[in-house]
């Protein structure tokens, strides 16, 4: 990251910069999360100036991870879009029983209007659900600032935190000024030495535990709320005794410039709300208007309490996000049709992409493809249209099973799940499990694309390309020996542009048989092909010290992998006898082409 | 530009994924934020990628809130495709002042690939900015191979 610097130091950064920068300076000891937009660059931010940062399978496990070293007293934070949250739900809902001993800030970045998502939830509603306190900055100068008070809050409540963006928050660039790192200003302290202390009541949430926990959790989020009336990074500005406008987050922007005379109650921590303070300024100008993205959530609760506000008519801005003309209508009552936005081009796979082929042989095959989330739900779009469903990361195995279960054979026998290979190992890995437990009568066909990166969210690295988030090697896993570990009789790798007229034959060959298939389409995306390339070519430099090391069977002069000492087959590179029969084959993971 | 002297001055950038938006909006904003002016800039990441539409909004000024563009009011539009120009043109406000590469003399680029820095000299023709500053932040945004190429691309468009 080299940022713009202008001459009194600030720095111009986008909002995933700033959090990247303040991370840094409060001493975070480990960053977590995985990949969605617009929540990405905050941990490739982090880790580009020399933070402790890694990419998990999921976000469930990131945050588990997280937790662990909050547990240990580490400052952590973890990262995600808001659907990621969905996934680490499981850990969020019951981590704010337990508590945290270090800092734990969960960044979620919302997506009002669906730049890049399948939906426009309101994470919000997670903050309240599941009883954690909640910040939600407006620009990146307060998304620097923020971070630090949120980790305050944490650390001074124990309690892990949310940390709201919105894809205009991560991605808009406006000024900074940094502060002294933790440590360094007088007075601060640095942040803890990680410890581990011993806590089974407050740290194993059996029943007995629990019920306490959750008092405790009630207790706290009390004491916070009377924080936040008092001292809490909320800011009321007096301009007109008549309009006054409630908000939050990048709306505050918006009304700044539709109302430039408004008054403002402007909320920094916005669960647990200051009710006081809200009943306050709705009392002291004669119109109060709520105005929020995505959901009625502040409005809701603001009547709720009993207080007298305007809101959005959410039979038009519920959907999608505002800006300062929006606002203008809102606040003028305005629920005209809006302005049609202009057609632009839609995006479309790269030319040469290798998940073309891969859709083009699927399409031949008059397949009904149970899709996912990629690059490659652009192929559900004209003019090659051949993806049938795309619903949420790892969905493409289950939904392509349930349709297996019930269709009429003769439509049955067309169903293929289509997965890519870092959503495949986020989400899609317990479908393969169950596609081998419970295998439908007519078999099954999944298809893993691997194009050996994250390429949607802009090329991470993930568990299956051998590399970690900042490129150090790490172990790959492998598709093939996962899918027959599963259960899966046939595996067949190859290459989807070299081999399309193999795929397509082995694919139709697949479909007719009522048995578990699974094809590896391994191609690298070309945008990160020169990348990939020239790492393997590291890769192979030095395996090739090692190539005495290599089995007797072995032809390509690479080292096993370090996973042979366990019975499985490892990083070897060679293709087995076995490769040219395609199906039944029981080579090992790459194909010939590498060798 | 404006009747209001505090409001920003509005530039958006449109094309398509791949033709060099976001690498234009940067430059420019650092440009701007250099010169001590507060900038907001905004765009959106993701799908755009592939291809498809790509707007970035710079603002600045005294005082910027909103980082995106109100409908009608760029000050300046500068597309860098061809097929997007009246795609984008309702952006611009009566007066504004519209960017397009027709307003360079495309086979006397350097390469292809530089016409969002040929058309960042043309814009750099509408601001008093000291022309080393445009230069010195087109080297601190392309690796050293390339600065020779976007010097050359740079002059023709303020040379138009």
């Amino acid at each position: 990251m080299h940022p713009s610097q202008d001459s009194s130091g600030r720095l111009l950064l986008s909002g995933n910069e700033a959090v990247a920068l303040a991370a840094l300076h409060c001493g975070v000891a480990l960053g977590t999360g995985y990949p969605g937009t617009p929540s990405t660059e905050i941990l490739e931010g982090f880790g580009a100036l020399g933070g402790k940062a890694q990419w998990s399978p999921n976000e469930k496990v990131a945050a588990e991870v997280a937790l662990g070293a909050a547990f240990a007293r580490a400052r952590v934070i973890c990262t995600m879009k808001h659907v990621g949250l969905n996934v680490a739900a499981d850990v969020l809902f019951t981590m704010t029983y337990s508590g945290v001993d270090g800092g734990y800030v969960l960044i979620v970045a919302d997506d009002p209007g669906m730049a890049s998502s399948q939906n426009e939830q309101d994470s919000r509603r997670y903050a309240e659900a599941a009883a954690a306190p909640m910040f939600e900055p407006a620009d990146s100068q307060e998304a620097y600032d923020l971070l630090r008070t949120a980790f305050e809050v944490s650390e001074r409540w124990h309690l892990p935190v949310l940390f709201r963006l919105t894809t205009r928050v991560c991605h808009s660039k406006s000024p900074v000024t940094p502060r002294f790192p933790v440590g360094v200003a007088p007075g601060e302290t640095g942040a803890p030495t990680p410890e581990f202390i011993r806590n089974i009541a407050g740290r194993v949430m059996v029943p007995g535990h629990a019920k306490p926990a959750h008092k405790r959790l009630r207790a706290k989020l009390a004491d916070l709320q009377a924080w936040n009336e008092a001292e809490g990074p909320n800011r009321v500005e007096r301009r007109s005794a008549v309009l006054g406008v409630i908000t939050g987050g990048i709306s505050y922007h918006h009304v700044r410039e539709a109302a430039p005379d408004a008054s403002i109650l402007k909320l920094g921590l916005s669960y647990p709300l200051p009710m006081k303070t809200l009943r306050d300024f709705a009392a002291s100008v004669e119109r109060c208007v709520v105005i929020e993205e995505n959901d009625p959530w502040l409005a809701t609760a603001c009547r709720a309490a009993g207080l007298t506000v305007e809101s959005k008519d959410d039979a038009i801005f519920r959907f999608g996000e505002l800006n300062v003309d929006r606002v203008r209508r809102i606040l003028a009552h305005d629920s005209s049709p809006e302005p049609m936005p202009p057609r632009g081009k839609p995006p479309e796979l790269c030319a040469g992409c290798p998940h073309r082929s891969s859709f083009e042989v699927l399409k031949e095959l008059d397949c009904i493809v149970s899709g996912d989330i990629g690059c490659y739900t652009l192929a559900a779009l004209p003019p090659i249209a051949a993806m049938d469903m795309m619903i949420d990361m790892g969905a493409a195995v289950g939904m392509g099973l349930g349709l297996r279960h019930v269709l009429p054979r003769d439509q049955a026998k067309h169903v293929v799940s289509v997965i890519g290979d870092s959503t495949f190992l986020h989400g899609g890995l317990p479908g393969l499990v169950e596609m081998a437990y419970n295998p439908p009568a007519t078999g099954h066909v999944l298809v893993i694309l691997d194009n050996g990166t994250t390429a949607m969210t802009g090329q991470q690295e993930h568990p299956g390309t051998g590399r970690q988030l900042d490129g150090a090697a790490t172990y790959q896993v492998s598709y093939e020996a996962m899918a027959r570990a599963a259960g899966v009789k046939n595996v067949v790798t190859l290459n989807p542009i070299r081999e399309k007229a193999r795929f397509k034959e082995l694919l139709a060959e697949a479909l007719r048989k009522d048995e578990l298939t699974v094809f590896i389409a391994r191609s690298p995306c070309i945008l990160a092909a020169g990348r990939i390339v020239a790492w393997q070519k590291e890769l192979k430099a030095k395996e090739a010290a090692a190539a005495s090391e290599c089995g007797p069977d072995c032809t390509c002069g690479n080292a096993p992998g370090g996973a042979e000492e366990d019975g499985l087959e490892g990083n070897c590179r060679a293709a087995s006898p076995d490769a040219a029969a395609g199906l039944d084959r029981a080579g090992c993971g790459d194909p010939a082409p590498q060798c | 530009m404006s009747l209001n002297p505090l409001a920003p001055i509005n530039v958006r950038f449109a094309g398509l994924g791949g033709t060099g938006v976001i690498k234009a909006s940067d430059i420019f904003a650092d440009v701007v934020f250099r010169l001590g002016h507060t900038v907001k800039k905004a765009e959106v990441h993701g799908m755009s990628q592939r291809g498809g539409s790509v707007q970035s909004d710079v603002r600045f000024g005294p005082e910027v809130h909103s980082p995106m563009i109100p409908d009608g009011a760029c000050d300046f539009l500068v597309v860098l495709e061809p097929s997007q120009v009246e795609v984008v043109r309702e952006g611009l406000r009566s007066g504004g002042v519209l960017l397009t590469p027709a307003d360079i003399d495309v086979a006397r680029l350097p390469t292809a690939k530089a016409l969002n820095v040929a058309l960042l000299g043309r814009l750099s023709r509408q601001f008093d900015f000291p022309e080393q500053n445009w230069r010195d932040s087109l080297r601190t945004h392309f690796a050293e191979k390339l600065h020779a190429a976007n010097d050359k691309a740079f002059s023709l468009g303020r040379s138009v």
